[in-house]
């Protein structure tokens, strides 16, 4: 109990959830069973792990959802059917993600527009510009190797719980390293890590740009677990920011872990089976949603001193 | 510390709470799996959960016999037919052109309003005595939809066609532009006769009852039946749940269970992965719209099983996906050509020839005899294959096909 | 004493030059707009343009100057959508399309709306969860209520009122009328009451107000509060226009975003302590016209989107700018 406890409340709701869901549905405690469930919450943990370094750092990335829908359109587009095209589109995804980051992290720092009105504008922008692309609705097919990341298996194991470990390995390393430090530092107090010899700016595009390399990822497994959909992204970013604050993470930045951020968001996707498993008729299932995120936030914040935010 | 554990439990408890309460409630969603083995002999009425406020026995039994009408018109263009039309004069209306056609739009944000519309651009582009075209895209906003209405008014139009975002909340404005200018609308209706004419196919109970209809032909009695819905609550859709629910009710199969997907490819892929997981089976899937047909089959599929009948729409991935693996299954449809009638009977207005006052257009269903006719691998995956537009200029390439 | 004049001095100078750009801006887009429009063979400021530009900025424009409260202080309100939604269906329920239901209809949205704002106030203020947080998950609540509850337009609103939503007085509708009253009354307590100066105050820094004998926490509930009313005000003119209560109304007019991003378009900063209504006003108005620019030019709804975006974020680039300027002076 003692050892739950120091890691943080999320741990612990974690798993009343999980011993909740594994009681009304015993195939969850076997090994496939629970590989679904993870399978099934590892876009959303990706996206959780990209945008905790965002929130880390001070800010936030809206446009993560639109951009997941980017990937997934022009995927289908691109690739056509084709088996050929695969890596090469695959190669471009990434490259997108990336560019979309950085572009949010130097307007962000650059021109000094909140990165609130930055990620919403880029929302609007991505979305608009996909399907102006491709004339209102998604066109061309996925291949079979671009869809065999969501949804195929290595083995035993899945393509995305496979990912979501280097994924998730690759976040923790990156917040022990040197990186990591600055960026709790510039998050924590800009002004101070400024003094101390931190690049806050170039840190901070950085953020962004992990960011839209883990939306890049995320729509490469969502694509390839469900096809080709115009709404695949819709409301992704929510969820990924709610993720993040149940793991404890201020918003406002130079708080909190990663890897609590991603228990965040497997608590999410816990909730969401959690109520299925139940019958909860969908309307209230928002309802309870709203209650839990509040409840969790509210426990995190008692602990610790009122810190205001909307930092700018 | 202890405070925010406190303050977790209570959140966790609180979520236990709601989850109490809502099974009390007689509620569409699943039942227990036990409940239903249990009571085979009651089968046929438990699983689909209360009739809908929506329902109209009316209405149901008209659109059910619509089905078996023959329609009047041109055979080779369904968009110029209609049932059991009551002919209305159209005189007063009637004006020398060129004419100038006014389009209010509830929005072009799905694949088959994105279908439809440019299927309705092109049929504007065939008639030279519209010369001009003006259409306004309310984005799905109501608020937005009566400005554009009282905006376009206000225009030199010479017939307006409207394509209501929601039944209730426009017609206040549609009631307001009849005087004015004669109205067309389609689609979704309004809750006034004031428009010269509505058009829009047999309708929502036809559409749930022809896959309900097929799913207790082809799935032996005690079939475990899952139903996916898009949403709760829209007309057009608690028609088709509706019709299917009577089906459902009158037969023997059991169905374990009535899901809400959002039209989510991903959710809908967890649902039926899940009701896979849960009852090791499932005999029948029932949709009530096709656009997350071929994600439930894909659930089928990755878990090693054989896809069950399934009913879908007339979108290309599915008629692929089912010409591909011989399933057994059939796709009712909500056709887009109806997007080209409109036009038509604005021009015949402006004619003074007569219209019907309600226009029904035909409703067909793809069964595996017509598939080969309707898949079209040209086409994107999106594509609507009832979209009466391959007459059309610039077809296949204005549509996104090859 | 002092405190207020000081405040009041350096509002007014940082304030007027985003409040010019922005109608600067405004006038350019008119300029543009009848320019493209007459080259497209069409007439821009007709009465219906002119009319409609007004109609369909009123809602959104309501919700933004409750929004601009909210932002000043230093918070933001991401639940006006939802409960726009639900005050359209309170009042349009208890109207029941009677005449002698409007009083206790507008009343009791009121009340359900001050309600919601005093909840959102007190999670910020009292349990400490940040306004983003809060306002969704009190969004999210709200939502899973009115989906439970209804399952499409309800209600019926009486013929009086709807011309709340219809009626005009030559060129200007009566919607108009009551967003230019809301922005009026908002702008008074801004700039001519305590609680306007203490908004300020909190929003500029909240720990020097606190320090110098602001209590902070009752300033930002009732700036919570009064916003939520403003949505409260929008919800009944929507049940006015639609003649019903709809449970997507506020979604589906994206008034969350949409009126944060009026917001700060017109010169607000997001961070708190600097703006006002004036520029909201604006801001409201420049994306309306350009709405209107885009109805008549008949622009792909996908497009809109694009310019949408690279407009707020490069009018928010511009006034960062400036301040950069000022501030290195």
């Amino acid at each position: 109990m003692r050892a739950l406890r120091s890691m943080g409340p999320i741990f612990l709701v974690l798993a009343v959830l999980l011993v909740l869901i594994a009681a009304a549905n015993p195939f969850f405690l076997e090994p496939a069973g629970f590989l679904a469930f993870v399978k099934r919450a590892a876009p959303l943990v990706i996206l959780a792990a990209g945008q905790y370094f965002v929130i880390v750092s001070g800010e936030f990335d809206l446009s993560v959802g639109s951009l997941v829908t980017v990937q997934v359109v022009v995927a289908a587009r691109l690739i056509d059917g084709e088996e050929s095209a695969t890596w090469w589109v695959l190669a471009l995804l990434i490259v997108i993600g990336l560019l979309v980051g950085l572009v949010n992290g130097v307007i962000t720092t650059g021109l000094r527009v909140p990165s609130f009105i930055t990620t919403l504008g880029m929302m609007l922008v991505l979305s608009g510009a996909v399907f102006l692309w491709t004339g209102g609705a998604p066109r061309g097919a996925l291949s079979e190797t671009f869809r065999m990341f969501g949804r195929k298996d290595l083995g035993a194991v899945p393509w995305s719980v496979l990912i979501l470990l280097v994924m998730g390995g690759a976040a923790i390393m990156l917040m022990r390293s040197d990186f990591g430090k600055r960026l709790m530092a510039t998050g924590d107090n800009e002004r101070a890590a400024g003094l101390s010899g931190v690049r806050v700016n170039r840190t901070r595009i950085l953020a962004f740009v992990i960011s839209g390399l883990a939306a890049a990822v995320a729509g490469i497994l969502l694509g390839g677990f469900a096809g080709v959909s115009a709404q695949v992204g819709q409301g992704l970013e929510f969820q990924a920011i709610t993720a993040v604050v149940l793991g404890g993470v201020a918003l406002g930045g130079g708080r909190g872990s990663v890897v609590a951020a991603m228990a965040g968001a497997l608590t999410l996707e816990a909730l969401f089976t959690l109520l299925n498993l139940y019958g909860i008729s969908g309307a209230l299932e928002y309802a309870v949603q709203g209650v839990i995120i509040i409840a969790a936030v509210a426990a995190g914040a008692v602990r610790l001193p009122f810190k205001r935010v909307a930092r700018a | 510390m202890n405070r925010s554990i406190a303050a977790l439990v209570a959140g966790a408890s609180a979520l236990l709470l709601a989850a109490g309460c809502a099974s009390d409630k007689p509620t569409a969603t699943a039942t227990a799996p036990g409940a239903s083995a249990s009571a085979p002999a009651v089968a046929a009425s438990s699983g689909t959960g209360e009739q809908s406020k929506f329902f109209v026995q009316a209405d149901f039994d008209a659109e059910l016999a619509m089905r078996t009408q023959d329609a009047e018109g041109p055979a080779d263009k369904p968009w110029e037919q209609a049932i059991a039309p009551e002919m209305i004069d159209t005189a007063k209306y009637k004006k020398d052109g060129p004419y100038h056609l006014c389009f209010s739009n509830a929005a072009v944000n799905n694949p088959w309003r994105q279908v439809g519309w440019k299927t309705m651009q092109a049929e504007v582009a065939l008639h030279k005595e519209i010369t001009k075209f003006t259409a306004l895209d309310a984005e799905g906003k109501d608020d937005k939809q009566i400005s554009d209405i009282a905006e376009l008014v206000g225009q030199d139009c010479d017939a307006l066609i409207v394509s209501p975002n929601t039944t209730a909340t426009l017609t206040p404005a549609v009631t307001a532009a009849c005087p004015k200018i004669p109205v067309i609308v389609f689609d979704r209706g309004v809750e006034t006769d004031c428009p010269v004419t509505f058009i829009n196919p047999i309708g929502g109970y036809a559409f749930g009852a022809d896959g309900a209809e097929f799913l207790v032909e082809k799935v032996p009695a005690g079939g475990k039946i899952l139903a996916l819905r898009i949403l709760p609550g829209v007309d057009v859709l608690e028609t088709r749940w509706s019709a299917a629910k009577v089906s459902f009710d009158k037969s023997q199969l059991n169905v374990v269970g009535v899901e809400f997907t959002d039209g989510d490819a991903a959710k809908t892929k967890s649902i039926v992965s899940d009701y896979i997981q849960r009852h090791g089976k499932i005999d029948g899937v029932w949709m009530d719209a096709g656009a997350t047909a071929v994600a439930a089959i894909e659930a089928f599929e990755d878990a090693g099983q054989p896809v069950p009948a399934i009913v879908g729409e007339d979108q290309q991935d599915f008629l692929q996906k089912w010409k591909d693996g011989g399933l057994t299954a059939v796709a009712p449809t909500y056709p887009t050509y109806q997007w080209r009638t409109p036009v038509i009977a604005a021009l015949k207005i402006l004619k003074g020839e007569e219209v019907p006052k309600r226009w029904k257009l035909p409703q067909p269903k793809i069964t595996s005899e017509s598939l080969d006719t309707y898949l079209q691998p040209n086409m994107p995956p999106l594509h609507y294959a009832l979209c009466g537009c391959e007459d059309l200029p610039d077809f296949p390439a204005k549509w996104g096909g090859k | 004493m002092t405190e207020r004049t000081l405040t009041s001095f350096s509002l007014r100078r940082k304030v007027t030059g985003s409040t010019l750009i922005i109608y600067l801006a405004l006038i350019g887009v008119l300029l543009i707009g009848w320019v493209l429009v007459a080259v497209d063979g069409g007439n821009f400021l007709t009465l219906e343009t002119v009319v409609g530009i007004q109609q369909r900025s009123a809602a959104l424009g309501i919700v933004a100057v409750g929004q601009t409260l909210a932002i000043l202080v230093g918070s933001l309100d991401l639940s006006v959508a939802y409960l726009i939604s639900l005050t359209s269906l309170v009042a349009a329920e208890i109207m029941a399309g009677q005449d002698s239901g409007i009083l206790p209809a507008v009343a009791a949205v009121i009340a359900v709306s001050a309600l919601i704002g005093l909840v959102n106030g007190l999670v910020i203020t009292r349990l400490h969860v940040h306004a983003f947080i809060a306002t969704l998950g009190v969004a999210l609540i709200i939502k899973g209520v009115v989906d439970h509850l209804y399952d499409g337009p309800s209600g019926s609103v009486p013929e009086s009122f709807q011309r709340l939503g219809y009626d005009r007085l030559g060129p200007v509708p009566v919607s108009a009328l009551l967003w230019a009253a809301v922005a009026v009354a908002a702008w008074f307590l801004l700039r001519r009451t305590r609680l306007g100066y203490r908004i300020y105050a909190v929003g500029g820094d909240e720990e020097v107000a606190r320090l110098s004998g602001v209590r902070t926490g009752r300033i930002i509930v009732a700036t919570h509060v009064l916003c939520s009313i403003c949505a409260g005000i929008a919800g009944l003119l929507l049940a006015g226009r639609l003649g019903a209560g709809a449970p997507t109304v506020g979604t589906d007019g994206g008034y969350d975003l949409e009126s944060i991003a009026a917001v700060v378009l017109g010169g607000t900063a997001l961070a708190g302590g600097k703006g006002g209504v004036p520029g909201t006003v604006g801001g409201v108005l420049l994306l309306a016209v350009l709405d209107s620019v885009f109805n008549q030019l008949e622009v792909n709804a996908f497009f809109k989107d694009v310019v949408r975006g690279v407009v707020i974020v490069a009018a928010v680039a511009v006034y960062a700018r400036r301040t950069v300027r000022r501030r290195s002076r």
